[in-house]
């Protein structure tokens, strides 16, 4: 018999309490106990990357990480990622550009690609593809993934003014204008 | 009247765009129901052996646990082709591979029904296990299963379309190559899953992540030996398929009958591990290919022989037989033709369908003998190929009726794009560029389940609210299958898809599709919700023309307008146009449905093969080989597909790129490979690495550069002109890379996946002076039934075999006495 811990989380900027198994996976904690089934998972052995969140905006395997040790950090996932009733710009551009077919990835691929923007606004084709070089896709080949994530990190320079003025909350810093020109491949 | 198109042909979002990037699209895991119980299997740690004793009295004694269940309450076997119902939910007495189910654990949660799965004890009494075709050749005895065409052969087939050695043999050149293509499966990112419930009226409900919802029902409604109205199918989204969520699987079948028994919900969620056993993937496939072909590089006939390693069930084996010898002759003139086809069982995961469904292994070796033949030759292989293109509005020597065919555009666009003329042979060495082609069906042209009932099915509601609902049997797979339901309906009556609500792969809510296989969705789909939805616009057009006092052909639908096309002023709004139609005619509900063309193969096994039109493909892939080590990267594709006419690029585009990804797998890494454990561990014959860090796939740091071209002229067959894309795309590509290996090297590796260690081999095979080859040595000794003689159409042939005892008429009925599953 396994014990109960209580966990209290900040997850998706809400505070987050539940009494949850102390073996459990992040990743069981987040659609067991919390209902937040946008999180995937395809081998629970950290080998696709499908079910990958930002923990304390760094993107981990939730599969590999217990819940008890996430007590008292921040977590963010696929839910999380739209603020305001607005998709964020990679939710966006995921949806326009086929990124996305049976979805299943998606999640991890776009928390994953997040963390990058949010370090990097701007990244190269090649950093992108580094980026998400743990992010199995069965489907689309990744090419329109790579695509979309440089459309949303150039929605985000064009939508710069108002990202900055109304920043959002998971948002850290960097996002914003940049003076290098991101190179068109 | 008619309107540029609006939605058809543009680059747009799909449907469910907005529930897949938001995390919202509920697959089959995402389902939690109050009260419910989570299921675990136990499964065989024998290949092949009786099961002489099974004790699960401690595990159901484990606190938590509700039930046990093993193969006594599962007597009724199913199976996905009538002819072979081969398997149960657990195994009744005997297993036939290592993972084979043999009890089910059903418990207050998954730890908890995993700790009792390793309390039950099993006594197996191990039988000869078989580990290639070889083994199962050689040995009948013990038989896998107790039916098949003898021994351990499940099915062997022959077929002859004219006189084919002596075309062979009179040809002034023969070719003859012996080939190998390993399996592979279909590693889709989510694991099969599925909850079993009762309704609050009692009936049964299954959410599962299948494919084939309507072919679940059936096979669920015999299993468990219920009426099939009793019964509803939800196929959830699935988190990708390829083939590898089509049959009926052990899984379900047993939820199913533990949610009746307990009267809870129940869930499974295979893991990992578990997905490899389901498989279903790629047959490993050993040929022959004899080709006689003439100076100029025509062919004279064609002879294939092969050989299936078929795993432990049927599964679609007979079909999967079939399609590897049935395409071969759509892409290019044959004018004689033979075909061969042997299918073992061996103790290992079932093989069954993945994205190109046999024939890949068919193709791989036929687009490589012509790069050899055009070697031979001294013609360049894409001349070649142009030279021999089948022609349009034609039948094939095994009467395979060619509709539009833009191979050759095809061909001519990569050869162009690719720079082919300045890089073939003349690149330097360890850089190479190969070329291939391919043709897939766009569906399948007869059911698994002969009768004369429609293969697809879609209803459409429209009411006051303007809003439309379109409901259809068809599954989301991520092939966009929503959309195009909702873009054909959208076109049609002048709205957004948007504006659709589309329902889809729910038995009780929609009508039958047949599922998400054969790449036949989009045609057969797609031309039943035409139909309905063509339907609808009469109704309103006849309306509509009544209140604006003009000529229902003046009418026109767009915008979410309904108007005089001579005034487009004069109208009124999509929402007006439905009451004015729901007032004049009451509820407004059509109803479209789409059955295949009748075929003109009429012989014994001219039923796989048929399609109301191809797809084809022409790629050319750029390859760069270490000549010291053989590694080999792949930096760009060049790729043209004729797919009639792209619904939404956006999707067609993502589904051209999947394939050659998926097909770049095939290609260079995956395997699918067996090993025995050493005689201290039992000497099982086991999955060499069922996990998805040592079954190795490509990443995004594997992909090329991949140059799209899409080939356009409507195909009348298709809703809008539109074709298949979601398999074709995939088949040439394993040929192009072992041909562009050539050009790099001058090695041959006639044999998949191409791995560094093959080139390597054959590298170092080439320095000592001895055939610069690796792959299989020879094509066994088989014993082939006599072949069914059927003379081509050129040759005065009617379809018909000249040979053939008379077969059972097809019919109706047949359908509904399956439908019904009961047979006490």
């Amino acid at each position: 018999m396994t014990m109960k811990v209580h966990l209290t989380m900040r997850v998706n900027g809400e505070r987050a309490e539940t009494l949850a198994d102390s073996a459990k996976t992040l990743l069981e904690v987040l659609r067991e106990d919390l209902q937040l089934t946008g999180t995937k998972h395809g081998c629970e052995l950290g080998e696709c990357g499908a079910c990958a969140v930002l923990l304390d905006g760094e993107p981990v395997l939730s599969c590999l990480v217990l819940g008890v040790e996430c007590d008292g950090r921040d977590v963010t996932t696929v839910e999380g990622l739209a603020t305001g009733g607005q998709l964020h710009p990679l939710q966006e551009a995921f949806a326009d550009h086929g990124a996305a077919q049976c979805g299943y990835c998606t999640p991890g691929i776009l928390v994953t690609a997040k963390a990058l923007l949010d370090k990097e606004p701007h990244p190269s084709r090649e950093r992108i593809a580094e980026a998400l070089s743990g992010n199995l896709c069965r489907c689309t080949g990744y090419l329109q993934i790579f695509e979309a994530v440089e459309a949303a990190a150039l929605s985000d320079r064009r939508e710069a003014g108002s990202v900055a003025s109304a920043p959002s909350a998971t948002n850290s810093a960097g996002v914003g204008p940049r003076a290098t020109e991101r190179k068109m491949t | 009247m008619t309107r540029p198109n609006s939605v058809i042909g543009r680059a747009r979002r799909r449907v469910d765009g907005r529930a897949k990037v938001t995390g919202q699209t509920r697959y089959a895991d995402d389902i939690f129901l109050p009260r419910m119980l989570h299921c675990r299997l136990l499964r065989s740690t024998e290949p092949h052996a009786l099961i002489k004793r099974i004790d699960v009295s401690k595990a159901q004694a484990h606190p938590g646990v509700h039930l046990v269940l093993t193969g006594e309450s599962f007597p009724i076997p199913y199976g996905i082709l009538p002819v072979s119902h081969d398997e149960h939910a657990l195994c009744p007495d005997k297993v036939r591979f290592v993972g084979d189910p043999v009890a089910a654990v059903v418990a207050i949660d998954e730890a908890t029904a995993a700790d009792a799965v390793d309390l039950i004890q099993v006594e197996y009494e191990p039988l000869r296990t078989y580990a290639t075709p070889a083994e199962s050749l050689a040995f009948p005895e013990p038989r896998i299963h107790d039916y098949g065409d003898e021994g351990n052969i499940h099915k062997i087939v022959a077929l002859q379309f004219g006189d084919v050695d002596t075309a062979i043999d009179g040809a002034d050149h023969v070719f003859d190559d012996v080939f190998f293509f390993e399996g592979n499966t279909h590693l889709p990112i989510e694991q099969h899953a599925c909850v079993a419930a009762k309704d609050p009226e009692g009936k049964l409900v299954v959410y599962s992540s299948t494919q084939t919802p309507h072919y679940l029902h059936r096979a669920l409604a015999k299993a468990l030996a219920m009426p099939a109205a009793h019964i509803r199918v939800i196929a959830t989204p699935n988190g990708g398929g390829f083939g590898g969520k089509s049959d009926p699987f052990n899984h379900e079948v047993a939820v199913a009958k533990a949610a009746l028994i307990l009267d809870r919900p129940v869930k499974i969620c295979l893991t990992r591990e578990e997905v490899f056993y389901c498989h279903r993937g790629r047959h490993p496939v050993l040929m022959r290919i004899r080709t006689g072909v003439t100076n100029d590089g025509r062919i004279a006939g064609m002879d294939l022989r092969t050989l299936l390693d078929g795993g432990a069930y049927g599964s679609y084996g007979v079909a999967s037989t079939f399609y590897t010898g049935a395409l071969q002759t759509v892409t290019y003139q044959i004018p004689k033709y033979r075909f061969r086809g042997c299918r073992v069982f061996t103790n290992k995961p079932p093989c069954g369908p993945k994205r190109g469904h046999g024939t890949p292994q068919g193709r791989f070796g036929q687009e490589v003998q012509l790069d050899k033949i055009a070697e031979k030759l001294k013609i360049d292989p894409a001349d070649l190929r142009l030279n021999i293109v089948a022609p349009p509005n034609s039948l094939t020597a095994n009467f395979l009726r060619v509709g539009t065919i833009g191979l050759a555009e095809c061909i001519r666009k990569v050869v162009a794009r690719s720079d082919w003329k300045n890089k073939f042979r003349k690149l330097p060495h360890g850089r190479g560029v190969g070329l291939a082609c391919s043709s897939y069906l766009t569906g399948a042209g007869l059911p698994i389940n002969w009768n004369d009932l429609p293969q697809s099915g879609v209803q459409l509601k429209l009411d006051r609210s303007g809003g439309v609902t379109a409901f259809s049997g068809a599954t989301e797979i991520g092939q966009g299958s929503d959309d195009v339901l909702a873009s054909c309906v959208a076109e049609i009556l002048g709205i957004d898809t948007f504006d659709i609500r589309v329902v889809t792969g729910d038995t009780d809510l929609t009508p039958v599709d047949l599922g998400s296989y054969s790449s036949r969705v989009t045609l057969m789909m797609g031309n039943a919700a035409v139909q309905a939805a063509e339907r609808a616009r009469e109704l309103l057009a006849d309306a509509v023309s009544k209140k604006l006092a003009i000529p229902k052909d003046r009418v026109v639908f767009a915008d979410r307008r309904v108007f005089d096309g001579e005034q487009p002023a004069n109208g009124v709004t999509f929402q007006e146009a439905v009451c004015l139609a729901e007032a004049m005619f009451g509820t407004i509900g059509t109803t479209g449905s789409y059955t295949a063309p009748k075929t003109a193969a009429k012989f014994k096994g001219g039923g796989v093969g048929p399609s109301p039109t191809y797809s084809y493909t022409a790629a050319v892939v750029e390859v760069e080989v270490d000549p010291d080590t053989g590694w080999i990267v792949v930096p760009r594709v060049w790729i043209a597909h004729d797919i009639g006419r792209a619904l939404n690029p956006t999707l067609v585009r993502g589904q051209v790129e999947g394939g050659v990804y998926m097909g770049l797998g095939e290609a260079l890494m995956e395997e699918q490979a067996f090993r025995r454990l050493p005689a201290k561990l039992s000497r099982a014959l086991v999955h060499k690495f069922p996990s998805m860090l040592e079954y190795k796939s490509p990443t995004s740091l594997d992909m090329p550069e991949i140059f799209t071209d899409l080939v356009e002229h409507p195909d009348p067959a298709g809703p809008f002109g539109a074709k298949e894309v979601g398999q074709g795309p995939l088949l040439p590509m394993m040929p192009a890379v072992a041909n562009a290996v050539y050009d790099a090297v001058g090695v041959r590796v006639d044999e998949i996946p191409v791995t560094p260690e093959k080139i390597l081999k054959a590298l170092t095979a080439k320095a000592a002076g001895k055939p610069a080859r690796t792959g299989p040595a020879a094509f066994p000794d088989i014993k082939w039934p006599e072949a069914l003689l059927v003379t081509p159409p050129w040759e005065g042939g009617d379809g018909r075999a000249s040979n053939e005892p008379p077969r059972k008429k097809r019919t109706a009925e047949a359908g509904i006495e399956a439908n019904a599953g009961v047979r006490r």
